[in-house]
């Protein structure tokens, strides 16, 4: 491909830089604010994607917008790249250090500035995290919309510089939805404002454009975005089948009906058993596939188009196996929430029936569910490696989680193959190779798979006009300097071992 | 002035990199918007239109730009499906490449979101002539930058589209509309700040100036015609305090009412039609400017988007005072040929630096 592979400038800053560069942050941060000792930056080393690691030249922690201006300056001075950061939790590496390269560390810029429930808004600092804007919101019968799996620690900043998803964007968009106005700075130190607080707007969607940049186009320092009203009324169901192959039948005829779930969630077997081990969740053990389906609205709606779900789901005219052979509904609050706890937990809890794994978060189209399940199958066998599905089953957003254990010798080199060949399924199926998580470093091999080269350097050329000194997270989303890279060897991230955080 | 008419995408291609200077028309809704300049080169993309694809099942289309928006509502339509957005001036032949380059979603975006919420896939013919693809043909989908947000409201700007997918929705299966007079702004719009922080849920919510200083909402619900009578009895009671009267509308009555709506049938002939992104919060400030003139008005998407409709005598000059006294942008979409964009947009210093990166001989204006 042209252009794009062309070595980085300068990727190590070299030691006559360095000194004076951190000399220089230190002198306009206050103390403490500079970490450079080689214990402090460890737990920098990594983000969720803990295959990668690399080791920060410094980590800056700002608590202030300024001083955030401040630092991008500098480093646009001595040519030092950096990587912003929230809490770390991005899975495709997003937010890996650069080699030679500071982490601006962003968690402390956490306030919420301006909480304005009667237009529906919000204005926040990108270390804010995202359920904290819910909580806020609470009060006012309010809520923010995206729900990645991490959105108990995962931050606003993170969320938009990936255009996070959830497991609710079918109906309600994904991060880039709901963000109606920011601040940036760009890599050079500018500041801009991109948007406002209207819902319209006019001119080209740059707001549009800067979200799901991954941190290439510079960093957000205050983000306006809207909230919804939460709905009157979930109305969830649980159908068990004996065949994936029934399930993703299932999601077809529930799409085809007119009915517009907010949530439809698929699990497969071996996720079912992770799930319960870890939370007992009550699921049916014995099935081979679990359909999530989850309605919302007003009440008096809601009830209509559940009992109308139902028919569909156990429609007399199908057959036996297509038909669930159980059917669960929610019948309270607390079951609804158990019924999503097994869900939002299958992932960490498939760390109890593997030592390793790794997520892929491939798109398809949803006609071709089945077939893609049935591929992944095939794939699991051909590589000898256990593979869980979890996914978001309405929008085609797979999740297949691929078992190895990282102390056999090859076992991570066969599990990374077996992802990028259910990658190259969703590029050849017409889907995409990230729903949710991002390029990040994970998988920027495959983006000049799936675009063109003129595509590729059209996406150059942008982020070359906002950063030609590439500075702002370089190395992330196109295929460059394999340097930047990474040992393979797989720790998993210490919220995910306690359950706090998944991958979906 | 030169008119070219490209019939296939090496046509576009060529087209562009033989034009200094070019414009693009698709269907000529919005003459202000598409009308080429003395010295500027028309490109007529009329002929480049058809859908290229549509699977009811993925909620998925992707159609030629120049595809009349009214084509797709129908093949849509076939399916139970719609636009959700609302695209406008759809009887007058917009199409969808210019529904996108002009981001002209109408009162039904209230529900579920603007153009930018919909589009998924763009080709674009860049200022150099390549032809550029972005985003896809999945609902769901983070890959690379989003290119197809970055052309919402470009006014062709960036580059010449030639090819759209979109997500779109199953339609509901009725709607029913209530219309609420309120003595002065102040009472409507805290009838609008209580349904903003409330669970109901609206296809579309306006708010529309009437006689002598009172105002109207007029909300839209939508969904299975069983329920929808019990619905806006629970929104007749929210609204109680402060409204004077409450009218219903349902059936063919309220299909036209909407379908008018979304034509702008209601701008008088001649007048120049200005769109500006407001906030509900900003509405006084406008109304006090604006009570005493012809200016004829509409509060649309909740109080979030102005449409302004001067007499045809206005000054540009004067417009542009009013919206810059007051911190806000718009966008000229019927009036005399000139510059559409009547105010400095937020983002300047960004824009300029897309701009180089798309169209760095500045063929596009």
């Amino acid at each position: 491909m042209r252009d794009v592979t062309v070595p980085s400038p300068g990727t190590q800053t070299t030691g006559e830089v360095a000194g004076p560069f951190l000399a220089a942050l230190e002198q306009s941060l206050p103390p403490g604010r500079v970490l450079t000792r080689p214990a402090e930056l460890i737990p920098y080393e990594s983000d969720a994607l803990t295959a990668y690691r690399e080791r920060p030249l410094a980590v800056v922690l700002p608590e202030t917008q300024d001083e955030v201006v401040a630092v991008v300056r500098l480093c646009h001075r001595y040519g030092v790249p950096f990587v912003a950061r929230g809490s770390g939790t991005s899975l495709s590496g997003g937010s890996l250090p650069v080699p030679g390269g500071i982490v601006i560390g962003l968690n402390r810029l956490n306030r919420i500035v301006r909480l304005d429930p009667r237009q529906r808004l919000a204005v926040v600092e990108p270390g804010v995290v995202n359920l904290a804007i819910s909580q806020a919101a609470a009060p006012y019968g309010l809520y923010y919309a995206p729900d990645p799996s991490s959105q108990p620690v995962c931050t606003i900043g993170g969320n938009l510089a990936f255009n996070s998803g959830g497991a609710h964007c079918l109906k309600y968009g994904m991060t880039s939805n709901h963000v109606l106005g920011l601040k940036v700075v760009l890599p050079d130190g500018e500041v801009v404002s991109l948007g406002g607080e209207s819902l319209e707007a006019v001119g080209p969607d740059l707001v549009g454009l800067f979200v799901g940049c991954e941190g290439l186009f510079g960093i957000a320092l205050e983000v306006t975005v809207r909230l919804v009203p939460r709905p009157e009324c979930y109305r969830t169901v649980l159908a068990a089948y004996r065949s994936l192959a029934a399930a993703g039948g299932a999601v077809s005829r529930v799409v085809a009906s007119g009915l517009l779930p907010g949530a439809i969630e698929i699990m497969d077997a071996l996720a079912i058993e992770a799930a319960e081990a870890a939370v007992k969740a009550g699921y049916p053990r014995e099935a081979a596939a679990l359909l999530i389906v989850e309605l919302e609205g007003e009440t008096v709606q809601v009830e209509k188009e559940f009992a109308y779900l139902l028919t569909v789901l156990q429609d007399p005219a199908l057959t036996a196996t297509e038909r669930p052979y159980e059917v669960r509904v929610a019948q309270s609050e607390a079951e609804r929430l158990a019924i999503w706890k097994g869900r939002k937990a299958a992932f960490s809890a498939v760390g109890r029936l593997s030592p390793d794994y790794i997520v892929q978060d491939g798109v398809v189209p949803r006609s071709r569910l089945g077939e893609a399940l049935a591929e992944i199958e095939r794939l699991s066998r051909q590589y000898g490696l256990r593979v869980a599905n979890v996914f978001h089953a309405g929008d085609g957003n797979l999740h297949p989680l691929i078992l190895y254990d990282g102390r056999e010798p090859g076992a991570y080199e066969r599990a990374e193959a077996l992802a990028a060949a259910i990658t190259r399924m969703c590029i050849a199926m017409g889907g995409s190779i990230t729903g949710e998580h991002g390029v990040g470093m994970e998988k920027r091999a495959f983006l000049p798979e799936m675009f063109g080269e003129d595509d590729m350097e059209a996406m150059y050329r942008l982020r070359r006009a906002m950063d030609p000194l590439e500075l702002a997270n370089r190395g992330k989303m196109f295929p460059g300097d394999p340097t930047a890279a990474a040992r393979p060897g797989w720790l998993p991230h210490p919220l995910e071992r306690a359950g706090v955080i998944s991958r979906m | 002035m030169a008119i070219l008419q490209p019939t296939s995408l090496t046509d576009v291609q060529d087209a562009v990199r033989q034009s200094e200077r070019l414009r693009v028309r698709g269907g000529g809704s919005k003459p202000t918007l598409s009308t080429a300049a003395d010295g500027v080169t028309q490109l007529d993309l009329t002929a480049l239109r058809g859908v290229q694809e549509y699977e009811p099942e993925e909620f998925v289309f992707t159609a030629l730009a120049a595809t009349p928006v009214a084509e797709i509502e129908a093949l849509l339509a076939t399916h139970g499906q719609y636009l959700p957005f609302d695209p406008l001036l759809v009887d007058r032949g917009a199409t969808l490449g210019g529904v996108v380059a002009a981001n002209t979603a109408g009162s039904g975006r209230f529900r579920y979101g603007g153009v930018r919420d919909f589009v998924i896939g763009v080709r674009f013919v860049d200022g150099r002539g390549h032809l550029i693809r972005g985003g896809g043909k999945v609902v769901k989908n983070a890959a690379g930058f989003d290119l197809p947000k970055l052309m919402v409201g470009s006014l062709g700007r960036l580059g010449v589209l030639v090819e759209l997918s979109f997500k779109v929705f199953p339609r509901p299966a009725a709607y029913a509309s209530l219309v609420v007079p309120f003595p002065h702004l102040h009472p409507a719009l805290e009838a609008l700040y209580r349904l903003n922080t409330s669970a109901f849920d609206l296809e579309a919510l306006d708010l529309e100036p009437t006689a002598e200083g009172s105002f109207a909402l007029w909300l839209r619900i939508g969904g299975p015609a069983a329920v929808l009578s019990e619905r806006l009895d629970r929104l007749q009671n929210v609204l109680a305090s402060g409204a004077m009267s409450f009218a219903r509308l349902q059936g063919e009555e309220e299909a036209h009412f909407w379908r008018a709506r979304r034509e702008l049938s209601w701008v008088p002939a001649g007048y120049c039609l200005v769109k500006v992104p407001v906030t509900p919060g900003r509405l006084p400030d406008l109304e006090a400017r604006l009570v005493a003139t012809d200016v004829v008005r509409l509060y649309s998407v909740g109080g979030n988007l102005a449409w302004l409709a001067w007499p045809p005598t206005s000054s540009r000059t004067a417009i542009q005072a009013l919206l810059n006294a007051l911190g806000l942008t718009g966008m000229m979409l019927f009036g005399p040929p000139d510059e559409p964009l009547l105010t400095p947009l937020p983002g300047a210093a960004f824009f300029q630096r897309v701009k180089q990166a798309l169209d760095p001989d500045g063929r596009f204006v």
